[in-house]
């Protein structure tokens, strides 16, 4: 299996595929081609930056280097997660839920493939944990931030439905349930609709990019498979755990729901 | 015996009250003075400071649900966690009866919530609270929307339960209420209680 190389040239033509959106961009008036064009470059420069920071950490083969851009990507994950509900929890809540989930989520999924599965040598090679971190990451954050969006959205909608089992004498727990489970089950809804359609609507990314890289289509199958189950694995940890860390700063231990902890913004 | 010691948030107190079994005591004040807030309190349900007794059981000694299965509070403005009614009814018979003497249409308990106006709403939520037979009753505008027939009603099922023995914290905007079922009638100003 020899992987087809792509010179600057294969990707300048290409490219021109870019400049034939511009062209339609103007001749219909969409206004479009600007950012078309800004986008264009935009993902040119990070991806190759990207390409140069991977080859020199992949050189380099520190592990101390390798959990430092390991971090640093779940970091900006969990930014991510927690930007995205409107409501915010005081104190940094939200961040700290959102990280802590994607960093428990992602840590567990990857090193579990790299241990078992993969076993490159050392487990930790940057040149898989690296990539293996980067795609569990992706769903894990897609994962937990809709939760936590559910769960956010959803507990100030439902404070009086809440309250008025507080007020019975209710758990917050048992208060809390309904709404735990909805917010954990719209977490886990696009990692299910993915598996459900993997092969039939789509050629997973990956699994395309092994075949075009002349890795035989029931070996791309295998990783694809093996992925799927790191990525269903990494949704639902990761949204259970930001929907369970979130769900304690909403509550404290005389089982009220504390809805002052939560600011809009 | 319900007595509050001291109780006080940053909004509102400090409340010392007594309430003994089968007293009702009637608290009235404009809207926003912070009775529902002490009501609140009274539930454990907002960050608060002091101590609650109940026939010498402190609050602070006792876990917050069973506290609230104790002193069970109905809020002005009900909530409904399930999609029929019937899901709030542990007792569904004892329900379908105490509907009937608060003058609601027979199988309003076993239809679904959102149909439900806002007084069928409130009698429910009524009912809701004096199933769980708890000592003392916390009730917000119990009589808030409805009609003066249907107050008499529960009125009545009120005073019955004040002659069992419980004690009853109610918040009403209706001073001929206050004197009607009311022990002691107490106003609230700016966070603060006040003899009528």
């Amino acid at each position: 299996m020899n992987p087809i190389l792509l010179s600057p040239g294969d990707l300048a033509i290409a490219a021109t595929l870019i400049v034939v959106d511009g062209a339609i961009s103007v001749a219909l008036g969409l206004r479009v081609h600007r950012q078309l064009a800004i986008a264009a470059v935009r993902m040119v420069v990070q991806l190759v930056f990207i390409g140069f920071v991977l080859a020199r950490v992949f050189a380099l083969a520190s592990p101390p280097v390798t959990l430092a851009v390991v971090l640093l990507m779940m970091a900006v994950a969990g930014r991510e997660v927690a930007a995205r509900p409107e409501q915010g929890l005081v104190r940094w809540g939200n961040l700290r839920a959102g990280a802590a989930a994607v960093a428990f989520a992602t840590g567990v999924t990857s090193v579990l493939a790299l241990t078992t599965a993969l076993r490159p040598q050392p487990w930790y090679d940057a040149r898989y944990a690296i990539p293996l971190a980067g795609i569990v990451l992706g769903t894990v954050m897609s994962a937990a931030s809709l939760a936590l969006d559910h769960l956010l959205a959803g507990v100030v909608r439902e404070r009086a439905a809440i309250e008025a089992q507080l007020c019975l004498g209710a758990t917050i727990r048992q208060a809390m349930g309904g709404l735990v489970r909805a917010a954990i089950r719209r977490g886990l809804l696009p990692v299910i609709n993915q598996m459900s359609a993997a092969g039939l609507v789509t050629l997973p990314g990956i699994m395309t990019g092994q075949i075009l890289a002349g890795l035989p289509p029931m070996e791309a199958v295998k990783y694809q498979i093996l992925l799927m189950f790191l990525l269903s694995g990494g949704a639902g940890l990761g949204a259970v755990a930001v929907v369970f860390l979130a769900a304690r700063q909403l509550t404290d231990a005389r089982h009220r729901l504390r809805l002052d902890r939560l600011a809009g913004r | 015996m319900l007595a509050s010691v001291d109780l006080r948030s940053a909004l509102a107190g400090p409340f010392d009250i007594q309430v003994a079994a089968g007293e009702c005591l009637a608290i009235s004040g404009v809207s926003g003075s912070g009775k529902s807030l002490f009501l609140c309190m009274l539930a454990d349900l907002d960050p608060n400071q002091g101590e609650v007794w109940l026939d010498g059981r402190p609050r602070s000694g006792m876990a917050a649900p069973a506290w609230r299965r104790l002193v069970a509070y109905a809020p002005a403005e009900s909530g409904w966690w399930a999609d029929g009614v019937a899901g709030h009814f542990p007792d569904l018979p004892a329900a379908r009866a105490l509907a009937a003497r608060l003058g609601l249409k027979a199988g309003l308990v076993d239809g679904p919530v959102p149909r439900l106006s806002s007084g069928e709403r409130q009698r429910l939520a009524l009912a809701r609270v004096l199933l769980r037979a708890a000592p003392v009753l916390l009730l917000d505008e119990p009589t808030g929307p409805l009609d003066q027939e249907s107050v008499a009603l529960a009125e009545t099922l009120l005073r019955e339960r004040l002659a069992a023995g419980t004690a009853i914290v109610m918040v009403t905007h209706d001073p001929a209420q206050a004197a009607r079922l009311g022990q002691a009638h107490l106003v609230m100003r700016d966070g603060r209680l006040a003899p009528a």
